[in-house]
């Protein structure tokens, strides 16, 4: 996407987000439209977060959970959104655990297609999200250096977000120990660090990743223990970022094993409960911009 | 046919994969066999009852002989791709359902391969069952017609097994093909690793797994001093192991695809399942390296690693979808992509394709001496069009090549001195 793309969305984002919290009437863009949230892998922030936005505009929302019905029947992936298409719904929200399937789907159906996380691929509107959480709590994007810390690897809230914040001119940080950083990862124009107090320095924007517990048992790192010693965000390496440094997680977290209860919960400095509400407003807007119509 | 039927084939640009040289001149061959060849093969004013076939300058070489071709067709279908592409002889992989492993599985394929268009033999499986414990009945299978024992897309991981499979096949002049790739470090891998697969989020297999099989085997190879043959190389670390083996004297061989020194991991660029292959498509500077390894001879064959697969297999997210290519009908137009760009001479290209696999397996074919097989192909090397996949013999469309401009069409292909595959006008 582009920075005027991602404006746009952010824009609208904003209105939505500060029209529910005023409690102004939101125009139902989406009445009579129905939205599939198809759901290959469970994830219940997420689906809830889209059933609630197109609900907020007026949508019809059916969620269907696929992992335990017709894919074990053999049916493939493209026959059950093939199946879902022909009942004519306005958008697929879409989320597997393989990269570039929702991209697969869009090729093959004619409603919208909404990714909503394809394997280690991306995870757009979280990305987007993040970004308005920092635009509102910061003022702008542009300019602040954001510490992205875990398991960048397996991460698609990493890779999303990167991309997003470097289009946006923010200063991207990846922290990882090197088992969980993917081959390259500087040619994502980001630095590389493996050092958390390094990585962190001076730094506006903490943002933290979850971390699979059954990665943690030897396979990437040797424990749960030795991971928040050098890698968990507690005061102690907060204090490297700078004073007013926000903090983010997009959740669910492991609190202890990425993240401290303490610094979780510090209500001026966490950002974490917002990025939850923003989440909603992001994800109207991108309903709203892709069943009505192109961006400006 | 009538074992005296004499048919010349004149006015053509020969092509001795052998020699290495490009002569203009004929080829004259009695029933199913070569008679003579060069500019004086065929005196006109002996021509009666002889067949002329006028080449009007194009190509004139060998029939290819393709040792990577998976049976994912009937045998007819097969043979008739196959003709069609210009290839006289396919090694069917024995990665079959049963596998062929056995004495009386492999005898089946050789019933089968009677009726077949072009020639058809087997591999045999090197453990039984391709699971990398036991080897198999090395030779009985040798015997019952298997060229050469391999677990096809699988390695033989086990450096134990690999060594008394090594030291077993000497008594048998027998050659081993190796996958190679160390199992561990690519499990789960759908790509090459590297920032492509860091950009497309998809788990990568790393060069390092294919040299590292490969420098095992080789100092087992030096134990035991069989014949071993690398199936496909793609990386620049492999060929530069073989090269220098190779310096050692030891007898390793090894064999590359079309997909590899005409692709690179770009191609996956937006999770194109067709350019899904197992060994995974590599870098540019891989690439750039398998064709300096096919230019200096490191590389000794040039396989179509023919895999096909159905729609249904294929389009599905990258991760799910099978790995493999169809090959037979496109070796060519690869071929001279590399030839006419001036970065192999054809004659070389055409040898990796012909005499190097027959010698390599101990076929009669894949050369212009009198006496050898009648297998030849006519190609036009210039022509310029552009692949369809749709017009492949083969129903399978799971070609890489769709759509791209290429130079070079296969107009004639002739099996034991009896045309298989003629385009139109020909």
């Amino acid at each position: 996407m582009t920075k005027p793309e991602i404006t746009a969305l952010l824009d609208l984002g904003d209105d939505y987000l500060q029209r529910y919290q005023d409690g102004t009437p939101i125009k139902k863009v989406l009445k009579d439209r129905t939205q599939i949230n198809l759901f290959f892998e469970d994830s219940t922030r997420t689906r809830t977060s889209f059933e609630l936005a197109g609900k907020r505009l007026g949508a019809d929302v059916i969620n269907m959970i696929v992992s335990s019905s017709s894919i074990k029947k053999g049916e493939t992936l493209i026959d059950t959104a093939m199946t879902l298409n022909a009942m004519r719904p306005s958008a697929l929200v879409v989320r597997h655990s393989a990269s570039g399937a929702a991209a697969l789907l869009a090729q093959k159906v004619t409603c919208s297609v909404l990714n909503a996380g394809d394997g280690s691929h991306e995870h757009p509107t979280q990305a987007l999200l993040d970004a308005l959480t920092i635009r509102r709590r910061k003022g702008q994007i542009e300019g602040q250096i954001v510490a992205i810390c875990g398991d960048i690897l397996h991460s698609r809230v990493a890779r999303s977000n990167i991309h997003l914040l470097n289009t946006m001119g923010a200063r991207v940080r990846v922290i990882a120990p090197p088992t969980l950083m993917p081959p390259f990862a500087e040619n994502l124009g980001v630095s590389v660090h493996h050092d958390m107090r390094e990585g962190i320095a001076d730094a506006d924007v903490v943002m933290m990743l979850r971390l699979q517990t059954e990665r943690m048992q030897g396979a990437f790192v040797p424990s749960t223990s030795e991971y928040f010693h050098y890698y968990g965000l507690d005061a102690k390496k907060l204090a490297h970022a700078k004073d007013d440094a926000l903090i983010m997680h997009p959740g669910p977290m492991n609190r202890g094993v990425e993240i401290d209860t303490v610094v979780a919960d510090d209500i001026d400095r966490s950002a974490i409960q917002d990025q939850v509400e923003t989440g909603v407003a992001i994800r109207m807007a991108c309903l709203d911009a892709l069943c009505n119509g192109p961006l400006p | 046919m009538n074992a005296q039927a004499r048919a010349a084939y004149i006015n053509a640009r020969i092509i001795d994969p052998v020699a290495g040289t490009e002569v203009l001149g004929s080829i004259l061959t009695v029933g199913d066999k070569i008679w003579a060849v060069g500019p004086d093969a065929f005196d006109k004013a002996d021509s009666d009852g002889t067949l002329i076939v006028d080449c009007q300058g194009k190509c004139l070489c060998p029939g290819f002989v393709d040792m990577h071709v998976f049976l994912g067709e009937s045998m007819d279908t097969t043979a008739q791709s196959a003709a069609a592409g210009g290839v006289t002889t396919i090694v069917i992989q024995p990665d079959m359902n049963p596998v062929l492993d056995q004495v009386s599985l492999v005898d089946y394929i050789e019933r089968q391969a009677r009726d077949a268009i072009v020639r058809v033999h087997p591999m045999a499986a090197a453990t039984k069952g391709m699971d990398g414990r036991e080897m198999t009945e090395i030779g009985l299978l040798q015997a019952a017609g298997a060229l050469a024992f391999t677990d096809s897309r699988k390695s033989v991981h086990k450096a134990q097994v690999m060594r008394r499979l090594l030291t077993y096949a000497t008594v048998h002049n027998a050659l081993i093909v190796q996958h190679a790739e160390e199992p561990d470090l690519a499990d789960g891998g759908v790509m090459n690793e590297g920032e492509t697969s860091t950009r497309l989020g998809l788990p990568g297999v790393p060069a390092e797994a294919e040299v590292m099989m490969i420098e095992r085997d080789l100092h087992l190879v030096a134990m035991t001093g069989a014949k071993y043959h690398v199936s496909i190389v793609t990386t620049a670390q492999s060929i530069d192991a073989v090269r220098r083996a190779k310096a050692k004297g030891l007898a390793v061989t090894c064999g590359t695809a079309p997909p590899y020194f005409a692709l690179n991991e770009l191609a996956i660029e937006d999770y194109r399942t067709f350019a899904r292959l197992s060994p995974p498509l590599r870098t540019e500077a891989d690439r750039l390296a398998v064709i300096d390894g096919l230019a200096d001879g490191t590389i000794d064959v040039i396989v179509s690693s023919h895999d096909p697969h159905s729609e249904d297999e294929k389009r599905l997210p990258f991760s799910f979808a099978a790995p493999g290519v169809v090959g037979l009908e496109t070796i060519l137009p690869m071929i001279m992509e590399v030839a006419n760009g001036g970065h192999v001479p054809l004659p070389r290209l055409i040898n990796a394709l012909t005499a190097a696999p027959a010698e390599l397996l101990g076929l009669p074919v894949g050369r212009l001496d009198k006496g050898a097989p009648a297998d030849l192909l006519i190609f036009d090397p210039n022509i310029a069009y552009r692949i369809h996949a749709e017009d492949f013999v083969s129903g399978a469309k799971n070609s890489p090549f769709d759509t791209r401009p290429a130079e070079g069409r296969v107009l004639k292909t002739i099996v034991a001195g009896q045309s298989v595959y003629a385009a139109d006008g020909w």
